[in-house]
């Protein structure tokens, strides 16, 4: 996820100090991981260089802590282009879990259990998602609801590919 | 066979052919009271043929049986289809609902089959309705009323005797995710106030997801993956 563009479009309902910015982040967007003061400040200081955004003013004292940031013109142009550009579906586990399975086959290894052992760990992580979710309002709800659909895919992946399994071992050890 | 300790309904060793079909070949299951159990698996590995057999509405060419006590197998088929309509309760897919009968009518047939007098088992089946969240639709027929709201009846209607197990074959399946996650959710809670054990067969994961453990049926062999890591 891209901090800078989800601190710029949380500056777009008006000027912000660092700590409330990260406050309003942690409170939306950061429930596994809150921010560190340290990734506010370090991306804020990019997004002042960039011009995206600017300080709209500074209490007396030092310290990062002190400014007050206010999205410009091209700030909101950026998150405007952000929202409208799609995501890279991402293969990133399937890249792995596939070279596990050759792996288990080329050293002929059971690669059913392979195979078994993860879909249990993908359907662990399912039932704490959906707990999570019957707990929760209705953020939590759509965010697990990402995930689960994601670890329903790779599950599926599981699946296909444990009743492939012969005609891959053909195709591998060929 | 000695059930594992705690078990409600548990098998050993299920085997059934069907010609030259073998549709269960060794299946093992065990299920505690208040225990959500997913069966999973490929289509036409012996998914529903496990469930029909713990039910003992088909039954096993050999292998073991036990609910609590009794061996499915030592019963009558008197006794077996008494069992039937105290003990457990079933869901479906799809098309269970008797469709001349209005919706609270369908939901207190068991009872009404079990001999309880009309106003009561009305009664309770409007408690049940309540809690699937289908109580205004209760003089509506099944033909009135959707997909989803009709397969809330149908739970309400396999829960209005509280059974001791309730066997549920993809009772989502003809479902979209939010309204089958919504059957889901309202069914483990009901299961869970009255300790009930379910036998979910389905082969949405996400679907899966709301049981406590799940077992993988693979040609008419059963795993349980809770020991798979
Ligand atoms: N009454 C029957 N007569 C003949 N063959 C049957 C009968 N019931 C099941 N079978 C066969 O037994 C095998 C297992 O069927 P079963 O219905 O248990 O599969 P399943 O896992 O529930 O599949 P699905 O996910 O498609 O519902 C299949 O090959 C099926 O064709
Ligand atoms: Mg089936």
């Amino acid at each position: 996820m891209s901090i800078g563009h989800t601190l710029l479009g949380l500056l777009e309902a008006g000027p912000r100090h660092g700590y409330d910015l990260k406050r309003a982040f942690d409170e939306k967007f950061g429930h596994d991981r809150p921010l560190h003061y340290g990734q506010v400040y370090s991306t804020m200081s990019r997004l002042l260089k960039n011009g995206l955004v600017e300080v709209d003013a500074v209490e007396a004292g030092d310290g990062p802590e002190r400014k007050r940031y206010a999205i410009t013109e091209a700030g909101v142009t950026d998150v405007e282009r952000w929202l409208t550009t799609p995501e890279k579906p991402e293969p990133y586990l399937q890249s792995t879990l596939y070279t596990k399975v050759v792996l288990a086959l080329l050293t002929q290894r059971n690669a059913a259990d392979v195979l078994d052992v993860q879909r249990a760990e993908h359907l662990r992580g399912m039932r704490i998602l959906t707990d999570r979710k019957r707990k929760g309002d209705l953020a939590d709800q759509l965010i697990c609801d990402h995930a689960l659909f994601h670890m329903e895919a790779d599950l599926r992946w599981l699946e296909l590919t444990a009743a492939r399994l012969d005609k891959l071992r053909q195709a591998v050890t060929r | 066979m000695t059930p594992p300790p705690g078990s409600l309904l548990c098998a050993e060793q299920l085997r059934k052919v069907y010609g030259p079909t073998v549709a269960l070949d060794g299946a093992e299951f065990s299920i505690h009271p208040g225990e959500v159990v997913a069966v999973m698996g490929p289509s036409g590995s012996g998914k529903s043929t496990l469930l029909h057999c713990l039910a003992g509405i088909v039954t096993p060419d050999s292998g073991t049986i036990m609910y609590q006590d009794r061996e499915l197998s030592a019963m009558s088929d008197g006794e077996r289809s008494a069992l039937r309509r105290s003990d457990f309760g079933f869901v479906f897919q799809f098309g269970q609902l008797v469709p001349e009968l209005t919706c609270v009518e369908n939901v207190a047939l068991p009872l009404r089959l079990n001999g309880t007098p009309r106003r009561p088992a009305e009664q309770a089946a409007l408690k049940w309705m309540e809690r699937l969240e289908v109580d205004d639709l209760a003089k509506k027929r099944p033909g009135e009323v959707s997909g989803g709201q009709g397969q809330r009846v149908a739970v309400a209607r396999a829960l209005v005797t509280e059974p001791r197990v309730l066997f549920a074959d993809e009772p989502t399946g003809a479902l979209d995710s939010l309204n089958g996650e919504r059957v889901m959710e309202l069914l483990t809670d009901a299961a869970r106030t009255t300790n009930a054990a379910v036998v979910l067969v389905t082969h949405e994961a996400r679907v899966a997801a709301y049981s406590d453990r799940e077992i993988v049926v693979r040609d008419g062999r059963s795993r349980d993956m809770e020991r798979a890591v």
